[in-house]
């Protein structure tokens, strides 16, 4: 396979959201959300409750795909950031640590700026955060723990799943 | 690729169907959100052109049910067949975990599917992926329509490696879970080996 698989632990879990809890208040933005670059939410804080939070990560993750494929196009290894400005809520989107995505939705009581500035200095923070979780992850997978959830599945477990 | 989220306690899964212009792999997706209760499923994001031609990607997220008390989602994308969308095709196979072929069984587009079926193994290798070693099925869709080859004949030519492959006709909803069914399933059994 051409990456590892991804893989979430609580106590990281809890980090990350403390960064982007943090950079949702710093930043006065609305929403903030991180997505894995295969298009599956990682998590996300703010009024989280008024968007299609699946939808908008799958979308976010085509989008990068999608620039990113420009970027190589014109020689560019990648396009970090993306801006989209709309009438009244805008969208920074930035890649973290190469390979997650990190969403922040803010409107008018925000401003370019002021995001870019903090999701600069929380990016850092992430990158070291993801970087632990992918050692982890290598080092649970190398040692065969037995915590994976799917080790000792059946067929029926699976079959129930379509009943 | 399968993310495995400890702290939610779901572990999320990527199907991409691939397939020749127009052999029905929107009408696949349509056909699952259509039959499927809306507590399960999200909301179907069809990105095409003013004439309903997939131009980006189809996405229907499907929330299974539990497994040993993980939360089991399944991503379901389509990618465009129109052969001149070939980069875009590559974005969306990444991190892909299981793939569905849907041929079209009509005997003029017996060259699409094959060539389609060339472009999905080239795309997969240039990702680093090999389609033997993926949990992988074949659809025969529109086995409805009057000019269709043999389901004998299809086989021989789209399925040397013997794929567990379905006969379908997505307009009606005929096959479209069984094939569903069974690539979710191999993608599971995937990951229980994987560990």
């Amino acid at each position: 396979m051409s990456t590892s698989q991804m893989v979430m632990y609580d106590e990281e879990f809890q980090e990350i959201n403390e960064v982007i809890g943090r950079l949702l208040k710093d930043s006065n933005s609305k929403v903030i959300f991180l997505v894995d670059k295969n298009g599956q939410l990682i998590s996300g804080v703010g009024e989280t409750e008024r968007f299609d939070t699946t939808s908008l990560a799958s979308l976010t993750a085509g989008n990068i795909a999608a620039t990113g494929g420009l970027a190589k196009l014109i020689g560019e290894k990648e396009f970090s950031i993306l801006f989209h400005e709309g009438e009244k809520d805008n969208l920074h989107i930035s890649i973290v640590s190469g390979r997650v995505i990190l969403v922040v939705l803010f409107d008018n009581r925000s401003s370019l700026g002021l995001v870019r500035l903090r999701v600069k200095k929380s990016s850092e923070e992430l990158s070291g955060i993801f970087e632990k979780l992918m050692r982890k992850s290598d080092e649970q997978a190398k040692s065969g723990s037995t915590s994976f959830p799917f080790a000792e599945i059946t067929d029926d477990d699976i079959d129930n799943l379509f009943s | 690729m399968s993310f495995i989220n400890y702290a939610s306690r779901e572990i999320n899964c990527k199907i991409v169907y691939y397939g020749p212009g127009l052999c029905g792999k929107t009408t696949n997706l349509q056909h699952i959100y259509s039959k499927t209760a809306p507590e399960a499923k999200g909301k179907m994001i069809s990105l095409a052109t003013e004439t309903e031609r997939t131009l980006f990607f189809d996405f229907l997220p499907l929330a299974l049910g539990e497994i040993r008390g993980f939360k089991t989602r399944f991503h379901l994308y389509t990618v465009p067949g129109q052969v001149f969308y070939d980069a875009s095709r590559k974005l969306i196979l990444k991190g892909v975990d299981g793939i569905v072929f849907v041929a079209d069984s009509q005997e003029e587009r017996m060259d699409a599917n094959i060539e389609s079926l060339d472009n999905l193994r080239h795309n997969l290798k240039e990702q680093g992926y090999d389609l033997d070693k993926l949990p992988y099925v074949i659809q025969y869709n529109k086995r409805d329509l009057p000019s269709v080859i043999p389901v004998e004949t299809l086989r021989k030519d789209l399925n040397p490696t013997a794929a567990p492959d379905f006969e379908a006709c997505a307009s009606t909803g005929e096959g479209v879970f069984e094939t569903l069914k069974a690539i979710a399933k191999l993608i599971l059994v995937d990951l229980k080996k994987g560990r």
